[in-house]
């Protein structure tokens, strides 16, 4: 698979030279494949905010480097400027960030920083709207106007125009109801889809992660001590418990079979997979 | 970021004999010590002066460099002060250049002026690194209350001092929040000339409105359902005592401010 989005070695303190130093990542080496769905999961303070600060240039590292496409992003402060178009970054709670008037503008607001012209901004902004499930009517009207969720997808559909080919988004469904929640998420595949693009997806929920990404990357401590396919990582249910993560419901029950003595495989977390381990369990138990 | 390492009026905790002194005598002895300040004429008297304040700065346990980096935001005007007393001070010339002159008593003028302002700074830092921002207004609003007694609403004020100090931390995170999430978006806050930064700063303070009067507003409905409605008949978690090393405090500021006045009357140089 081809990288498109590495880190070196990257290190960042925050406040160096003063009481509150505090360092923040350590040594890290992340990779991003080209059109994958990545998760990155850790908890409040684990780093990952200032990771994916990183991977867009919004933050200097301390030490070490981040390659796009295989150049430092910090080459020039031209190349930095164009890194924030091929990456996209949607922050935490990003309704907080819609300003303009109507939707369309906000949305378009990215893309015309992009020096787009008139023609190529309205296409983008008709499609990331549509993405996001959008009418006409809405473009129109005050992004103040609408529900919580609108104004999310609005604010999602703001980085989207800009096409990045690298989508960031940490903890998108945070604070939203399960329709909401479902409906966000499907936008994102939707995106992924139909650009290839990679998305990289921050949250602290491993039930959501398990079930929508293809690789995972868990951060600790400013490391990275696990990271690879949802169940590669699971095995490790006990050290991600310590790190006060926890593992999805199903893979808790497996774990607990395991302990209890049964020889079962304790990485599964969808029921499908549960049921095969299951079989598998009898199968061999029935040959014995 | 830059914004975040601003340190004006910040509350350093700590548990020396200035963190655990009460509010109101901390308040009254940065008043005393200014009023000192601006009675000190000769050297001996600053030199007092300086004197009191290190010891002072050495017993609260705050770091020099603590104080010298809060010092950088108004070193402009410390300079500025320094320069138009050093040219504009009328008295024996010693050195002229065209419209520029300067004097000994421009010199001397001069040193005293940055002397007092940066004595200034250092103790009203001492006040509020020491002090934290609710016992502050909990000392404020005790020393004025008597105003009460001519309509002056002590308590409301007090009130909006505390609420406006708390949320000076929240709005720098959330204005640095808002700049990195329009930064993501190709927002360029750096570059271009007064007018394209101006408008550059729209993205910015739209979204900082909004969640100031959003922040205001939930503030007000929290309040509200616990039943707050003013000072009338409040009662305190904490009541504000004084103590036997508070009234200390504040005699041995009496002796300084008359130390002072009587290094003064020495027929001493400037």
């Amino acid at each position: 698979m081809e990288v498109i989005l590495e880190t070196k070695h990257l290190s960042h303190v925050y406040s160096t030279g003063t009481p509150f130093e505090r360092a923040a990542l350590v040594d890290v080496d992340f990779t991003a494949y080209r059109g994958e769905y990545l998760g990155i999961i850790g908890h409040t303070g684990s780093g990952k905010s200032t990771l994916i600060q990183h991977l867009n240039g919004l933050l200097q590292p301390t030490g070490g480097q981040v390659l796009f496409d295989g150049k430092d992003i910090w080459e020039s402060k031209e190349r930095t400027r164009q890194t924030r178009f091929h990456v996209g970054l949607v922050f935490q709670y990003p309704e907080y960030q819609l300003f303009e008037e109507t939707v369309y503008k906000d949305i378009s607001f990215g893309p015309r920083n992009m020096g787009l012209d008139e023609g190529e901004v309205d296409r983008r902004v008709r499609e990331a709207a549509q993405f996001v499930g959008l009418t006409e009517q809405q473009l129109q009207g005050s992004p103040f106007e609408l529900s919580g969720g609108q104004k999310r997808r609005v604010a999602i559909a703001g980085v989207i125009a800009m096409e990045p080919e690298v989508l960031i988004l940490d903890e998108p469904t945070a604070g939203l109801d399960p329709v909401g929640v479902e409906q966000i998420l499907a936008n994102i595949h939707d995106y992924h889809a139909a650009h290839n693009a990679t998305i990289i997806l921050v949250s602290h929920s491993m039930e959501e992660v398990a079930r929508t990404v293809d690789r995972l990357v868990v951060v600790n401590d400013g490391r990275i001590p696990f990271s690879g396919v949802p169940r590669e990582v699971f095995r490790h249910g006990e050290e991600l418990e310590r790190m006060g993560l926890g593992v999805p419901q199903m893979t808790r029950v497996f774990h607990r079979l395991k302990a209890m003595g049964l020889d079962i495989d304790p990485s599964v977390y969808t029921i499908a997979q549960a049921r095969q381990a299951v079989l598998d369990y009898r199968a061999r138990k029935g040959a014995r | 970021m830059a914004l975040k390492d601003i340190t004006l009026g910040q509350y350093f905790p700590g548990n020396t004999i200035f963190h655990r002194m009460d509010p109101r005598t901390k308040i009254l002895l940065t008043v005393a010590y200014i009023a000192a300040l601006f009675l000190c004429i000769n050297v001996p008297a600053y030199l007092l002066a300086i004197a009191v304040l290190a010891g002072a700065v050495a017993v609260s346990k705050v770091g020099v460099k603590a104080i010298v980096r809060g010092m950088r935001p108004v070193l402009v005007i410390v300079v500025i002060t320094g320069v138009l007393n050093l040219f504009y001070t009328p008295g024996q010339e010693i050195w002229r250049l065209g419209f520029l002159r300067i004097t000994v008593e421009g010199i001397w003028s001069a040193v005293f002026m940055i002397l007092r302002i940066m004595l200034l700074i250092t103790c009203t830092f001492l006040l509020t690194y020491t002090t934290s921002p609710i016992l502050l207004t909990d000392g404020l609003e005790k020393l004025l209350s008597p105003l009460k007694a001519i309509r002056v609403p002590v308590h409301e004020l007090a009130m909006m001092m505390s609420i406006a100090l708390r949320f000076i931390p929240t709005l720098i995170e959330e204005t640095d929040k808002i700049m990195s999430a329009q930064k993501a978006r190709g927002a360029d806050f750096e570059s271009g000339n007064l007018v394209q930064r101006a408008r550059a700063l729209v993205p910015l303070l739209v979204p900082l409105f909004i969640s100031a009067f959003r922040r205001a507003d939930e503030l007000a409905v929290a309040m509200e359902c616990r039943c707050y409605h003013g000072g009338e008949g409040r009662t305190r978690l904490r009541q504000l005592r004084f103590q036997s090393f508070d009234v200390l405090a504040l005699v041995l500021a009496a002796l300084l401010i008359a130390a002072v006045v009587l290094l003064g009357r020495l027929p001493l140089l400037p």
